[in-house]
């Protein structure tokens, strides 16, 4: 099948009104006869649930929570992006369509980045209208602040807890419509396989968490909107409850899987402590507006920390190497996720480590503090040479404006952020790719949508920040509830779509003699034990840094891993139950599968892009001597995988990517 | 270290249920107290005996998924944090630990340490939302300015998680806490205004509905609450209600 982006014609700035003006409605008396099913209760799902529901779609909506408010969504920290350009400092829709593109290194879809960039503005009213609680101004305005990657300030933001307050908004929203009977909520259920009655997704097989009922649910259409893979590598910023499952179910049912490899590798996390480690913690990006990243100039300095003989504190200021200003003067410790995480990467591998694993570098407030306190002190007419009260001060509007993030710091790490700097180093965040969409958010089976993270469209290869947060809510409140009318509108004499078929069957008894294999299995390793294994092959190997050897090397160990896994998993208890060993078994074995995949897509792809370091793919001289390389002649493409059975048989396709309003050149933050 | 886990075992919402003894060793006061638990249920696991039931998720501190009654508090001895967060240092070698599920008549236990919540759901399907329309049709953000001490005291109060620390903490099992951070949210706000008087008396309502108790101003949730939430919060819904009641 040829993949068929629906991209619309005329120019990019008028495709989704002119879009938007020609498709098919459905006449609000249809639509009460038409039911969807939406998986998944984050940023995108629970608002798109919310609004179908509104519209008059029966909704039926899905998540492994025990409520949908605990959605991985919550976590996000710094902001969301609109281009509202209230601080009058050039932001427009065509800047933030601009700096999306290349801060995705050019590997995104520019008709789908420009409608997010459209809409965003929209989105920042709607979301104060239902009560979210952004950060205000003393005149009473919405604040902002900046981001890595762009040079205005657009971000919206709710202290360092932006993700929940967005979440607890589309929550809200989705209460109001549970509340008047729209949605019918299915808590602690998990989607184990999509049913597809005639080529057309028509329901979904679940099993009950608690209960351990297999259910069929039928609709008229589904949504995924099931968030990324990254645990594919075990330790990541992810809830543990993230998982591939959605999607990798709906890939081996015909959904083609784009961009397997782009992961984002987050710069600002706190380090790996030890092998008990269960996950990473994130410290916003928005820290980068006040901190700055040093590791020492010289390594008798480096040893001198580690041991302890000496405080960071201490250390000269002529010392200390600013790699990012020094490297980065244009953007300093502003760069994009990926160079900021590559750029520490390069100086700990080289030896500057500051921890005991050597895999740590400084994130140092010191001199945000000193600048804050001497300009309040100006303010209120105080002593600007006190160095105590200047210290006092600044300590006080560093902890207005990241305080959540310096008290979680401190529990995990059990040092004070305000009088040391704060130790980082890169981690895996957000997956851009995803389940393959067109325009219309539509997976290559019909009547199959993926909105929010779990699809591949918006990003490239790099996400800049604040832009999850937009593209989850601009699918679920903006796009998707128009999209998916297009599609219902042939529906409205189909009537209620019978679960006693033998699609239904089929389906169920397949996820049946899965989950009784599991309970049966007498093997010797726990389900973790895999799961470990495979996070360690795939951060080795397949992370921030990669060659052919071993991507080749991780796609054999990762198939004799999932062989080994098939004979000796260990899962005790029945299916019947509270199972959550039984749960983890199904997410690590598609993990497994798409963890191949994963690396199968790095090994075609030969070229560094975004976070993806090929390491024989950089540039050898002149300004950009040393940064990544990447090939647009042979590359400009989605890698999208159709499943053919084993994930070595999957079959490639290529979405080329055109680029007619951006002229596509070297990303240059220097 | 070496400690000794004193742990509610139940089956299901059916069984009985009975505290277990259970040993650790090697724990590294680095781990979260859920990773300690992770190398519990892996000697389990190993041992062919059933893994212990708890709920977390993120494993940050902000989903609120994470639960546990330890030694007699809700998310342990530690201050402002959830279980996810409470570390291991915070003990000493050769304690024992009692772990048990948050009590409370409407958090019925699902399985040994993990209750079920949903009550809290259906209290906010009764009216924890501002009814606007998802349209993206309202009016610019900026059109209505809001004093920043209010949107500062409005995000305090929306920073609650619903773990349901507060109720377990509470002798009556009371969800006053929960209920008025989310009726002070939108009572500070411009935005949620209008319907304040229906919102406060169906909230309040169904929370008594579900089997929650009174307060009586002890306090013991404010102390317990991983995010800090005030107890201004019960104040402002108290005074909320009684002005709906007064003009319902």
């Amino acid at each position: 099948m040829s993949l068929d982006s629906k991209v619309p014609q005329g120019p990019i700035k008028d495709k989704w009104t002119d879009y938007k003006n020609h498709i098919d409605l459905v006449n609000p008396a249809n639509k009460r006869n038409i039911d969807v099913i939406v998986v998944g209760t984050g940023l995108a799902g629970g608002s798109a649930a919310a609004t179908l529901a509104e519209l008059g779609y029966n909704v039926k909506a899905f998540c492994f929570q025990d409520s949908p408010r605990r959605a991985h969504s919550i976590a996000a920290q710094g902001g969301i992006n609109a281009a509202k350009n209230y601080q009058g400092d050039g932001d427009s829709t065509y800047r933030l369509f601009y700096d999306t593109v290349k801060g995705g290194d050019y590997r995104s879809r520019e008709a789908n980045v420009y409608r997010l960039a459209e809409v965003s503005a929209n989105i920042i009213d709607q979301c104060v209208a239902q009560g979210v609680p952004f950060a205000r101004e003393y005149g009473g305005l919405l604040d902002n602040r900046s981001f890595g990657g762009v040079l205005v300030s657009r971000t919206f933001y709710a202290a360092g807890q932006t993700g929940q307050q967005l979440l607890l908004g589309a929550y809200s929203a989705m209460n109001r419509q549970i509340g008047r009977g729209k949605i019918k909520m299915y808590n602690r259920h998990e989607m184990l396989d999509v049913v597809k009655v005639d080529g057309k997704a028509r329901g979904i097989i679940t099993r009950n968490l608690i209960t351990g009922e297999i259910e069929r649910h039928s609709a008229h259409a589904v949504v995924l909107g099931t968030g990324g893979y990254g645990n594919v590598f075990f330790l990541s910023t992810n809830a543990m409850g993230s998982n591939v499952t959605a999607a990798w179910k709906a890939h081996k049912r015909g959904a083609y899987f784009a961009n397997p490899c782009y992961t984002q590798i987050h710069p600002t996390c706190i380090p790996v402590s030890g092998d008990h480690q269960s996950k990473l913690t994130l410290m916003s990006e928005s820290l980068r507006n006040d901190g700055r990243i040093w590791v020492p100039k010289h390594m008798k300095d480096v040893e001198a920390i580690k041991s302890g003989t000496l405080k960071p504190r201490e250390l000269a200021e002529e010392d200390r190497d600013y790699y990012l200003e020094r490297r980065y003067p244009a953007f300093g410790n502003l760069v994009p996720r990926d160079v900021a995480s590559r750029a520490a990467k390069e100086r700990c591998d080289a030896g500057f480590g500051v921890n005991s694993t050597g895999e740590a570098v400084f994130l140092d407030f010191a001199s945000a503090i000193q600048r804050y306190g001497k300009e309040t002190a100006h303010v209120k007419g105080l002593d600007e040479n006190d160095a105590v009260l200047v210290k006092k001060l600044g300590q006080e509007v560093i902890k207005n404006k990241y305080g959540n993030l310096f008290q979680m710091y401190e529990k995990i790490v059990d040092q004070d952020p305000y009088n040391t700097p704060m130790m980082i180093y890169p981690a895996v965040h957000y997956t851009m790719g995803g389940v393959w969409v067109d325009y219309n958010l539509m997976t290559t089976v019909p009547g199959l949508y993926c909105i929010g993270e779990a699809n591949f469209s918006d990003h490239g290869a790099n996400r800049l920040g604040a832009s999850a947060l937009m593209q989850g809510l601009a699918d679920g409140y903006f796009v998707l509830p128009y999209t998916i009318g297009d599609y219902l509108s042939n529906d409205i004499r189909t009537g209620a779509i019978s679960t006693d078929t033998k699609e239904f069957e089929a389906a169920e008894k397949e996820v049946r003699e899965k989950l009784e294999f599991f309970v049966t299995n007498k093997g010797s390793h726990s389900v973790d034990y895999f799961h470990k294994k495979l996070g360690k092959i795939m951060w080795n190997k397949v992370g921030m840094s990669r060659n052919v050897k071993g991507l080749t090397e991780a796609i054999a160990e990762i198939k004799a891993l999932r062989d080994q896994f098939w004979k000796e998993v260990k899962v005790p208890g029945t299916n019947e139950e509270f199972n959550e060993e039984l749960a983890k078994a199904g997410r690590v074995a598609d993990f497994l599968e798409l963890g191949e995949l994963f690396a199968k897509d790095a090994l075609n792809r030969e070229e560094s892009c975004g976070g993806h370091f090929r390491e024989d793919s950089v540039e050898l001289d002149g300004e950009q001597k040393g940064e990544a390389l990447r090939n647009d002649k042979d590359f400009a493409y989605v890698s999208a995988w159709e499943y053919k059975g084993e994930p070595s048989d999957a079959v490639l396709h290529k979405e080329e990517l055109e680029f007619k309003d951006i002229e596509l050149k070297q990303r240059s933050y220097k | 270290m070496n400690l000794t886990l004193k742990i509610w075992r139940q089956k299901n919402a059916s069984d009985k249920g009975k505290m277990v003894d259970y040993k650790v060793t090697d724990i590294s006061p680095d781990m979260s107290f859920l990773e300690m638990l992770d190398v519990l249920n892996e000697q389990l696991i190993n041992n062919d005996e059933e893994p212990v039931a708890f709920d977390h998720d993120c494993r940050e501190g902000i989903c609120g998924m994470c639960s546990l009654y330890i030694n007699g508090e809700a998310h342990g001895p530690d201050r402002g944090v959830t279980t996810c967060q409470l570390h291991m240092r915070m003990f000493k070698d050769g304690d024992t630990i009692t772990i048990e599920p948050f009590r409370a008549t409407a958090f019925p236990v699902v399985k040994d340490l993990v209750v079920d919540r949903g009550a809290f759901d259906r209290i906010q399907h009764a009216g924890g939302f501002i009814s606007v329309n998802t349209s993206g049709n309202t009016i610019d953000a900026n059109a209505i300015p809001v004093n920043k001490h209010d949107a500062d005291d409005a995000f305090s109060a929306a920073t609650c998680i619903g773990c349901g620390a507060c109720v377990a903490s509470c002798k009556n099992s009371s969800a006053m806490l929960f209920v008025g951070a989310k009726v002070s949210q939108f009572a500070l706000l411009p935005q949620g205004k209008i319907e304040a008087t229906d919102r406060v008396l169906n909230m309040v309502k169904q929370m008594d509905e579900e089997g929650f108790g009174n307060c009586t101003n002890t306090g013991a949730c404010e102390v317990e609450c991983p995010k800090g939430i005030s107890l201004e919060n019960i104040a402002r819904m108290n005074r909320e209600y009684l002005s709906a009641s007064l003009k319902g």
